[in-house]
């Protein structure tokens, strides 16, 4: 018996939609061996990771507000990827818009106006644009590379967070500590399930899934963007702008991963830390790879991504699992995703000797 | 006792999901015999060429090579049975010079310097001269065609296919590649020749087979047929003429370039130098010349995708467009069909509805921002419907088409919107002889209703036909222009190499003289 490898004639759709939940399955699989191999029982760990965080609803709740940031983000940043325009830098513009937006509430601290949270997510969407801004204008005025532009200003933005929360921002009566003051009441996401931290916030992120959808698909906007990704040649022959095209594309990324972040600060954080993010923005990347660069798509991936999260703390307190596991989960599903992706141009043929030599 | 057939096919048959493309096909060719294979676009040719090259698996059918069953199971394997292919879309590695892409499809390792002095032998002893040290983007599309065939030539194949060869030649260049296939088939190779030009066929191959819808429909003698007898046979009907009427004379100026100069950003391209001339309302006007003369460099100027310095020096409609943008000059009545179908016209991977939506969402298609969709789909299906464009349906991907058929759904796409000034490139590359006709009767309607028509083309019959006025580009000078009706075919080869006044070779008189005694020579 052999495995033959053939070209498909045209790539197959099944394959398209498939190849995210064969990922998701060699995942699993693949986690279970690792837990063996660490010495759990693989049944106690897999309830451990994938069940007990979300049976009841308070893990439901807290399942949705992992997921929020992440398929926020996903949206905005497969905006830019279908135009083949690679932000990388989700994690730097979600820092500054917790920035910009947590400045507002440490300002505003004594005010109880409703206005504050808006504000403060218009000045999140504030700071992931300044911060997007800065590889769009580097890539359309000296054509730099958009990657490693927004790979490197992650790190500035973070260093910058945590010089300012060190310095200016720091919480006068917090001896010392480097964190910002409580944010008052106003700014802080109203809770909508009693008993659980699901907040406002989810609504919003969701609400950014729908709007991203709409742009991408029904727009006009958002077919200049799939045809400046599929045929760079034929954006140009019908004069559609790549430079106006980079702006959106890098800027979509910056506007949702500003307004995440200030959901962060302004949900289940409270206040403004040295770090506000558990690796949202690079998460987010695989979070839209793994739903096809389509909202829909990317509001699924988004959940399982945010089971992974979950599972990877829930397996840290019961089963003296190390940290490092959801990082080793979210890297496997990835890596499966991009090697599943290979049947959808090709397909396997089991062949025979026999039949091989005709 | 009869001689073995070279090549035997029977009951070949390949069901794609949407199509049958082949329907048991026989044919036989002798060894030296020129073949021809006659269809439409769309008829299946292709497929059963990529099937004898192993590129395509048929789902029945047998193929006898040279008396033996054989299962060609990929084009390595059929290339070492002898047969070589020269593809309608070339497969050649754009960033690699014309050595390193043939060294790639030698099955056997040959040094750099003796494949080069190998491809330079050969290209010259079969009359098709190449500089193997070129890169391949630097080359026209003619040049590009003649790596394809000498690659296949450096095999010294038992049997040649050539799918459409002769869309990207000029009439000198065609008389070449004729005598280097008349002489390989003295040689004993057999060529499968597929065209669906009858005038060539008639002229060059010694038999033929005609298909139309995967089906056989007859066998024929091309020097006893007519090209009315053939074209019958092919598309089922008597053959579509052209209704010439009276241009409109004394239009509007809606094109007008005037000292155009721009030197090419490609190292191997042709710089345009001082270029003048204009199109008026009403009339078609055509650019002859050999391909790689500057005309890619002249649509990309005119298009507006690589805009020129100087804003005055293009004028759409009477209004300066030099630095616009080409969505801009198509706001003003531009509608331009360019050389390469997709990945430029069309976008692969999207349906015939979203490809109208491309250039065509100026017409109501778009409503604050966000896209009418069953706009498109209407269009989409008046495109497909108004230029018979052979399609499962307008939701499709644009890739399923046959070549011919996209290039008449971006051409109807381009001319439904009605433009002010049309700008076509090699409108018919390709093109079945039933679609070229729609094609060329949609232009001469579109002129009739006062546009104004540039049409870029390396076919001078064509050119012949449609067009009211002709200019000649050579190494990137332009000729004054001519009235078609007071101008031979014979004139016009003479300007494309340049022998016109003004134009690069004016001077060489000497040039001049021989050509004309090649020609009494010839004739």
């Amino acid at each position: 018996m052999l495995l033959k490898i053939e070209p498909r004639s045209e790539p197959s759709k099944t394959m398209k939609y498939m190849s995210p939940l064969i990922a998701a399955i060699l995942m699993l699989i693949s986690g279970l061996i690792i837990f063996t191999l660490l010495g759990k029982n693989p049944v106690e760990a897999f309830h451990a990771f994938f069940i007990e965080p979300v049976n009841d609803l308070y893990g439901i709740g807290e399942l949705f507000i992992k997921a929020s940031p992440l398929m926020l983000i996903g949206t905005g940043l497969a905006i830019g990827f279908r135009a083949s325009i690679w932000n990388i830098g989700a994690e730097g513009q979600l820092a500054v818009g917790a920035l910009f937006g947590g400045y507002i509430a440490i300002i505003f601290n004594d005010s109880n106006s409703f206005f504050i949270l808006p504000l403060m997510i218009l000045a999140g969407a504030a700071g992931g644009i300044v911060w997007a801004s800065i590889p769009a204008f580097l890539k359309t005025v000296f054509n730099a590379n958009e990657i490693l532009v927004s790979l490197m200003l992650n790190y500035v933005a973070i260093l910058l967070l945590a010089l300012l929360v060190h310095g200016p921002l720091r919480d006068p009566d917090g001896y010392g500590f480097p964190q910002s003051v409580l944010f008052a009441d106003s700014a802080i996401l109203p809770i909508l399930i009693e008993g659980t931290r699901f907040h406002a916030g989810v609504l919003v992120a969701c609400a950014g899934v729908v709007i991203g959808w709409i742009f991408l698909l029904k727009s006009f906007t958002g077919f200049q963007i799939q045809v400046a990704g599929l045929a760079q040649k034929a954006a140009s022959y019908a004069g559609f702008q790549y430079k106006k095209l980079i702006w959106i594309g890098l800027l979509s990324g910056g506007v949702t991963a500003g307004i995440a972040g200030v959901l962060e600060i302004a949900g289940p954080i409270g206040q403004l830390l040295p770090s506000v993010s558990p690796g949202y923005g690079y998460a987010a990347i695989i979070v839209a790879f793994v739903g096809r660069l389509h909202p829909g798509g990317i509001f699924l991936s988004s959940l399982l991504m945010a089971l992974l999260y979950l599972g990877g703390e829930s397996g840290q307190m019961n089963l003296d699992l190390p940290a490092a596991v959801t990082g080793i989960f979210q890297g496997l599903l990835l890596f499966y995703l991009l090697a599943a992706d290979f049947l959808i141009n090709y397909r396997i043929r089991i062949t025979t000797p026999q039949q091989e030599a005709i | 006792m009869t001689v073995t057939p070279r090549l035997q096919l029977k009951g070949m048959t390949k069901i794609y999901p949407s199509v049958i493309a082949n329907d048991s096909i026989d044919m036989t060719i002798a060894p030296g015999e020129i073949h021809a294979v006659l269809g439409e676009n769309g008829a299946g040719k292709s497929t059963l060429m990529k099937a004898i090259y192993g590129v395509v698996k048929p789902d029945k059918g047998q193929i006898i090579w040279n008396g033996e069953v054989v299962n060609i199971q990929n084009p390595a394997y059929a290339r070492k049975l002898g047969i070589g292919m020269v593809f309608q879309h070339f497969s050649l590695f754009e960033t690699l010079t014309v050595t390193e892409n043939i060294a790639l499809a030698m099955d056997d390792y040959t040094s750099m310097d003796s494949l080069a002095t190998r491809i330079k032998n050969v290209s010259e002893e079969y009359g098709l001269p190449l500089d193997p040290g070129r890169l391949v983007h630097s080359l026209s599309v003619g040049l590009r065609q003649r790596v394809e065939i000498l690659r296949c030539l450096l095999q010294q194949p038992k049997l040649l296919i050539m799918d459409e060869p002769t869309s990207v030649l000029t009439p000198q260049a065609v008389r070449v590649m004729f005598k280097t296939l008349r002489r390989l088939a003295d040689e004993g190779c057999s060529i499968l020749y597929i065209s669906h030009k009858l005038d060539e066929i008639m002229e060059l191959c010694h038999s033929a087979t005609i298909i139309r819808g995967g089906k056989v429909t007859g066998y024929a003698i091309p020097a006893n047929e007519t090209a009315t007898s053939l074209a019958k046979m092919m598309i089922g009907k008597d053959l579509p003429v052209c209704s010439q009427d009276k241009p409109l004379i004394d239009g509007k100026e809606c094109l007008s370039v005037k000292n155009l100069s721009k030197s090419s950003a490609d190292q191997f391209g042709t710089d345009l130098k001082e270029i003048n001339f204009s199109v008026r309302g009403g009339e078609i006007v055509g650019i002859a010349g050999i391909s790689g003369n500057g005309q890619q460099e002249l649509l990309y100027a005119l298009s507006g995708e690589k805009p020129v310095e100087d804003n005055d020096c293009i004028r759409i409609c009477g209004e300066p467009a030099g630095h616009l943008n080409p969505g801009a000059r198509r706001n003003m009545g531009l509608g331009f069909v360019p050389e390469e179908r997709l990945g430029r016209g069309a976008v692969p991977g999207m349906s015939l509805s979203n490809n109208a939506i491309l250039t065509a969402h100026r017409h109501d298609m778009v409503d604050k921002g966000l896209l009418k969709f069953n706009k498109a789909a209407e269009f989409a299906q008046k495109c497909i419907t108004g230029f018979a464009v052979k399609c499962g349906s307008k939701d499709d991907p644009i890739t399923s088409l046959s070549g011919g058929n996209i290039q008449k759904y971006i051409t109807g796409r381009e001319i439904l919107q009605a433009p002010t000034l049309l700008v076509v490139s090699q409108p018919t590359w390709g093109v079945d002889v039933g679609a070229a006709n729609i094609i060329r009767q949609a232009m001469i309607d579109l002129r009739n209703n006062g546009s104004a028509i540039l049409v870029v083309s390396e076919e001078l019959d064509e050119l012949f036909e449609i067009c009211d006025r002709l200019i000649v580009i050579a190494e990137g000078h332009i000729s004054p222009s001519l009235n078609v009706a007071e101008t031979t075919k014979e004139d016009i080869g003479i300007w494309m190499s340049g022998m016109f006044p003004g134009g690069p070779a004016e001077a060489d008189t000497t040039a001049l003289e021989s050509s004309r005694n090649e020609e009494q020579h010839a004739s």
